[in-house]
């Protein structure tokens, strides 16, 4: 039965990348900016997922380390992000990416 | 159960995911975006990382989503933005297309050589890390199978105060003073009236109706500079024919 199933790493990791895909995708797709930073947010927590799964398989804590720098490195960037993201629609209230292709103004 | 446990924050990221992309309102796409970040949480937990799944609900969810939906509230951009209609026309499928098939190549690699992929086979990984064999740093490996939370924080603790990890740790406060310095001046007020924005934007290939008025009546304006004018036409004709393509 499905309940008595030993989840592998493999597992995890198929998962792993499906959240990225899906990120990857609406990174793509969508033009809200806000949006987009959700979505690389996404990508950011299928990288986590897949370290902190590589280092059960290996035994090793080196994989949840390195999450808690890229937890931070993330939180840093969101930070910048939105403030840049404030700045621009403050100038031009508009929520697209597509209207600021101009680094100007 | 570690089994039923995991397909259902799979089931839980997996949506949360979907509504991150799909949903229309921003405001909804971030509360998605909670259900995405503890369903991984739980995958955590379920990995033994302890003290990560408990960071990541208080610096993700507590901190980096209510710092989301704050700005959502302060911009006010909290409209629906129309999926439909497609800036460039054809990116969209062409996006998808190609994440597909990116997904499905990484999917066939991983099938073709499942055995490398994690470079050990897992039974020689369970044993040769366990005792202290191959692992990266041998130092902080738990002995015993079974992890207990406490002894999860103290090995993080102890690890990332370390010569190993005790640079990066600090290059991270470093960066986060960046940060902090960088969201306040970035966001900073400028003294004085601002200058006007230029009206000689860059053609964008979905103008709205009041937008193509604006470029009617800068066009009337500059009739001194004749070909400037005409390469003006030619854009609006092109934008236009681009509005007709996309209804």
């Amino acid at each position: 039965m499905i309940l008595g199933l030993s989840i592998g790493t493999e597992y995890y990791l198929a998962l792993s990348a499906l959240l990225f895909t899906i990120g990857a995708g609406g990174l793509l797709v969508r033009r809200n900016p806000l949006v987009m930073f959700m979505c690389i947010e996404l990508m950011l927590n299928a990288a986590n997922l897949a370290f902190i799964s590589f280092g059960k398989e290996m035994g090793d804590l080196g994989g949840q380390l390195s999450v808690l720098f890229v937890l931070v490195v993330a939180a840093a960037e969101v930070v910048i992000g939105l403030a840049i993201v404030v700045a621009v629609m403050r100038r031009r209230p508009k929520a697209s990416v597509d209207e600021v292709s101009v680094l100007r103004g | 159960m570690e089994a039923f446990t995991f397909f259902l924050a799979a089931i839980i990221s997996l949506a949360g995911a979907c509504g991150v992309v799909f949903l229309k309102n921003p405001v909804h796409a971030a509360l998605s975006l909670v259900a995405t970040l503890f369903g991984v949480a739980i995958h955590f937990i379920n990995l033994e990382a302890y003290f990560v799944a408990a960071v990541q609900v208080i610096v993700y969810a507590g901190a980096i989503v209510i710092l989301f939906l704050f700005v959502i509230m302060l911009l006010g951009v909290d409209r629906a933005e129309s999926i439909k209609t497609d800036p460039i026309i054809g990116q969209r499928q062409i996006a998808i297309l190609a994440v597909g098939g990116i997904l499905a190549l990484g999917a066939l690699i991983g099938v073709a050589f499942s055995g490398d992929v994690t470079g050990v086979p897992p039974e020689n990984a369970q044993k040769s890390t366990y005792e202290g064999g191959t692992a990266i740093n041998s130092d902080h490996v738990h002995s015993d199978d079974d992890v207990r939370p406490d002894q999860n924080i103290k090995d993080i603790g102890r690890a990332l105060f370390s010569t190993r990890y005790v640079f990066a740790l600090e290059i991270t406060a470093l960066l986060l003073t960046i940060g902090v310095v960088g969201a306040v001046v970035l966001t900073r007020r400028p003294k004085g009236e601002l200058d006007p924005l230029p009206d000689d934007d860059p053609p964008s290939i979905y103008r709205d109706n009041e937008n193509s008025s604006d470029l009617e009546s800068t066009l009337s304006r500059d009739t001194d500079a004749l070909d400037d004018a005409k390469a003006d036409e030619s854009e609006k004709d092109a934008s236009e024919e681009t509005e007709v393509g996309r209804e």
